[in-house]
């Protein structure tokens, strides 16, 4: 694990594990590619995409990260901003 | 049949009766666990922020480590996720959706509102959090930023939204009693005028 700290600017994987079969995924589909900000560390958790399906699941970290609200979306007011819970196996340092 | 057409009192019944048998649970755990999460309701939350508006050590806790600000007033978080505290500031506004599924903070705020759980919620907060605030009456200063927290994982959020002007000398029972499910989900704002109507509001 490389750990990232906070303010590090990291992009979403753009990856679709869903579309390769039956699958239990945190990482919401309107942020895969997308590029934001650390926000702090929140501690490790086992990887719930093991837990759904009981089988050994790695403690991996999580992370606060940051995102642009209206780069979103296409739209929205400028400087809102949409902040959620990212495993680190899913960020990429940009 | 198909999973998601199923009639879901039958699914859970289903559900309940495999995880029993297979020993996974038993009926006592099953019946513990929901007696706790029906003693926990939003008046728990209100007395959290009714505490930090009063005293800065236990504000500075709450952001810090919610789960010990929580246990410290006597309410069991264990067993539960951990929780986080988001400060609502001057400039920044904070609204909690789990575009997910229905994450919340049951141990602090009880069941989740119907509405919370709604797909029209959880599609329109995270992408119109405005229009969103602005249908529950909340209506920002133009300087303030709107941020929204998709519970998605392991945290469970709540919201410490600021005191309101007119309630200076309140003790913290007065502060608690004005502070509603929606104040610390962020679709509304604490009001000291509320205190007049709190005979709407019996049970806070």
């Amino acid at each position: 694990m490389t750990g990232f700290a906070a303010g590090t600017a990291v992009r979403v994987r753009d990856d679709w594990p869903e579309t390769r079969g039956p699958v239990h995924i945190r990482t919401p589909h309107y942020l895969r590619g997308m590029r934001g900000e650390v926000v702090r560390p929140l501690g490790a958790f086992p990887n719930p995409e093991d837990l759904a399906f009981a089988r050994t699941a790695p403690v991996i970290p999580l992370y606060h990260v940051r995102f642009d609200q209206p780069s979103i979306w296409g739209e929205g007011r400028s400087g809102d901003e949409v902040v959620v819970e990212i495993f680190e196996h899913w960020l990429e340092p940009v | 049949m198909n999973l998601l057409e199923t009639d879901s009192a039958a699914l859970l019944a289903a559900v309940r009766r495999v995880l029993i048998a297979k020993g996974v649970l038993t009926d006592a755990e099953i019946a513990d666990r929901i007696a706790k999460t029906e003693q926990a309701s939003p008046a728990l939350g209100a007395r959290m922020v009714a505490k930090g508006w009063l005293e800065p050590d236990y504000r500075a806790l709450l952001l810090e480590d919610g789960t010990k600000a929580a246990e410290t007033l006597g309410i069991m978080i264990r067993g539960a996720p951990p929780l986080g505290v988001l400060e609502n500031t001057p400039l920044v506004h904070n609204l909690v959706v789990c575009t997910l599924c229905s994450c919340y903070p049951r141990a602090v705020l009880g069941y989740p509102p119907f509405w919370f759980k709604s797909a029209a919620y959880r599609a329109r907060a995270v992408r119109d959090p405005r229009g969103v605030l602005a249908e529950w009456g909340t209506l920002l200063p133009d300087n303030v930023r709107v941020r929204v927290v998709d519970s998605t994982a392991d945290y469970r959020w709540m919201v410490l939204p600021q005191r309101p002007a007119g309630t200076e000398g309140w003790d913290e029972a007065q502060l608690a009693a004005i502070v509603r499910e929606g104040d610390m989900i962020g679709v509304t704002v604490p009001d000291g005028a509320r205190l007049r109507e709190k005979t709407l509001y019996p049970e806070r």
